[in-house]
């Protein structure tokens, strides 16, 4: 830290948000991640455009490039396979761009979902406290105390699998982090006297909790999001991988790296590889700009 | 302490009481059970005699103490592909699973802390830098996508290990491991590292957060005030303070250790819980499925229980915060 918060020479007032800007540009990695997250959300909103084909058109394909390594040319010579094809003549760079916009569109709509519950339940733990505190901590600690994936493959088991259902197995397991952060910042905030003073002045219970808690609830919030939704990516991921995540006809990352994983024994191991790089990409790029972002609230190694 | 551990048992009983009936719910409730539990090539007076000896005509509360009954009494019905019990099937495949997470978690352990005290001490030196990388690249790398590269690369490209199965085993207290034989331990190692990559990461960021943090403590200055060797300040006072948390964590990991077991199985055709639950889903073997729930429902209870008292054993706070709520 670059200790500016103490330097008493710095007269010119900086708002928090160019303050923690500032902090995060500091560091090189969290800055290149940042713009590699950006890249990929671009051309994940923009698809259509940026790719050759329609790889969930069955009608544009062609069973004869099936399997083509990288670099070849198509039957007709229209289309390069700079990454080449599947066992369906799937150009293998417009499906990764396309289960791209998938893997975090589940992403983004779960961490979403659960964002919203976990919010809702944890400022409700924290503002009523007593039995109802009580009755949903426990149970983000007993479902905290099974792994994800564990939960998430049960109910995919249980109740079958679908676009749906995988954002409601994705909310279920991870709500409670979300819940378990907002309950214990609140906690904190609301023995603050700016809550007190709030409460003196006699505003509405829905005033206090939206106009003044809230808001400062926010910043660990954004830390655990971040990190959740890639969480969220992987899961899906994985879920697909094993065959019990989203429907074959719009595969996901995951689901493209299983279906080339036939194919990886017999060495035709671009169906399978370049989905996983652009996955770990993915992740790891999330992970970095999260990573970064708790550095920078950790008051712990604020000295 | 002991007020905490009834308090604690009692948790334990209710958690497994809420999953029984969520089991229950699960396979009895959704959907027509007989469907689901009967074998799809049975015949009319199968289904009929199946439907009398469940009790459907009964009350749903009255199912679901029969159900009750069966799992207290072990009996979890027999596996539609392999006609066996499924419980003992599970057993079966208990202890390939219990080897490859102990394994797993045993690389983590033994190279993660140390690794996490050097990036903690060298926080900004290259060496801190790539560790810390190396470990972001752990935690972002999905499992399932490493162990496809790692059979790739050391399976297929390079021939050194084998890519699938336990290998040879041998009995120890009757209960066959891949551990006791060389080709055994060439076919656990590569699930094993596979499996082992996420807790590594996590158990590096832990041991290097903590360290950090432990640096910037009054004990920590006063020790150096106090002229005290690099080795002994790391040694007693640094690591022994981050070791609580490190070692609550490895316990709970354990736990998911296992669950991510199933993914690494899978791509490894190790016979273990988790392949066999994945095959079960696949071939809908339902009495196998929810075997699997239960055993697995009953160990992560008792990984949990274990862990808090344990917990509560090291850490006075914990009884303590816990009795005046």
């Amino acid at each position: 830290m670059t200790g500016s918060n103490n330097d008493p020479s710095a007269f010119k007032l900086e708002s928090p948000a160019r303050q923690a800007w500032r902090n995060f540009a500091g560091d090189p990695i969290a800055l290149l991640s940042l713009g590699i997250l950006s890249l990929l959300v671009l051309a994940a909103i923009f698809a259509p455009w940026l790719v050759p084909q329609n790889p969930y058109d069955l009608a544009q394909l062609n069973i004869i490039d099936g399997r083509l390594p990288p670099g070849s040319m198509s039957m007709d010579d229209k289309i390069s396979y700079w990454l080449g094809t599947d066992d369906q003549g799937r150009d293998m760079w417009s499906a990764m761009v396309y289960g791209l916009r998938i893997s975090l569109g589940v992403g983004f709509v779960a961490t979403i979902g659960s964002l919203f519950i976990g919010l809702s339940l944890g400022l409700i733990a924290a503002w009523v406290g007593g039995k109802t505190d009580s009755v949903i901590m426990r149970i983000v600690d007993i479902q905290l105390s099974f792994p994800t994936i564990l939960i998430a493959l049960i109910l995919l088991a249980v109740f079958g699998q679908g676009f749906g259902k995988i954002i409601i197995a994705l909310i279920t397991v991870q709500w409670a982090y979300y819940a378990r952060t907002v309950r214990s910042t609140a906690l904190v905030e609301i023995r603050k006297e700016y809550i007190e003073a709030a409460k003196c002045l006699d505003l509405g219970n829905t005033r206090i909790i939206f106009k003044h808690l809230l808001p400062n609830c926010l910043q660990p919030l954004i830390v655990v999001s971040a990190i959740q939704m890639a969480a969220a990516i992987a899961l899906e991921a994985t879920l697909s991988f094993l065959g019990l995540g989203l429907p074959i006809t719009e595969p996901s990352l995951g689901l493209l790296i299983s279906n080339g994983y036939a194919y990886m024994l017999s060495g035709k191991y671009w169906i399978s590889f370049f989905p996983g790089v652009a996955l770990l990409v993915t992740i790891a790029s999330i992970n970095l700009v999260a990573d970064r972002l708790k550095d920078i609230f950790n008051p712990k190694l604020q000295k | 302490m002991t007020s905490f551990v009834i308090r604690r048992l009692g948790e334990s009983l209710l958690v497994l009481l809420v999953m029984s009936l969520l089991v229950f719910a699960g396979v009895y409730a959704v959907g027509n059970p007989v469907d689901i539990l009967i074998d799809p090539q049975a015949t009319q007076e199968d289904v009929v005699r199946l439907t009398a000896s469940l009790g459907l005509d009964k009350p749903l509360w009255e199912q679901y103490f029969y159900f009750l009954r069966q799992v207290l009494a072990g009996d979890l019905g027999r596996s539609f592909m392999f006609n066996t019990p499924a419980i003992d099937l599970l057993l079966n495949a208990m202890p390939a699973t219990l080897e490859l997470a102990v394994a797993a978690m045993l690389i983590a352990t033994v190279l993660g802390i140390p690794l996490g005290l050097v990036a903690g001490l060298k926080a900004d030196s290259w060496i801190g830098k790539t560790i810390m990388a190396i470990s972001i690249l752990g935690f972002s790398l999905p499992t399932f996508w490493v162990g496809l590269v790692l059979v790739m690369f050391f399976a297929v490209q390079l021939g050194w290990l084998p890519s699938s199965g336990r290998g040879a085993t041998a009995e120890l207290f009757g209960v066959p491991f891949s551990f006791m034989t060389l080709d055994g331990l060439g076919h656990l190692l590569l699930p094993a590292l596979n499996l082992a990559l996420f807790k590594l990461a996590l158990i590096i960021r832990m041991t290097r957060a903590g360290t950090q943090e432990a640096l910037l403590q009054d004990y920590v200055k006063y020790a150096r005030a106090k002229g005290l060797s690099a080795g002994r300040i790391i040694g007693v006072h640094v690591l022994r303070n981050i070791m609580i948390p490190i070692v609550t964590v490895i316990g709970l990991e354990f736990g998911s250790t296992i669950a991510f077991a199933i993914v690494t199985e899978s791509i490894f055709g190790w016979p273990g819980m988790g392949k066999l639950l994945l095959d079960s889903i696949n071939t809908l073997d339902r009495p196998v499925i929810v075997a699997y729930l239960c055993v697995i429902v009953i160990f992560f209870v008792v990984i949990n229980l274990v862990v808090d008292l344990l917990y509560a054993l090291l850490d006075p706070r914990v009884r303590l915060g816990g009795e005046s709520n």
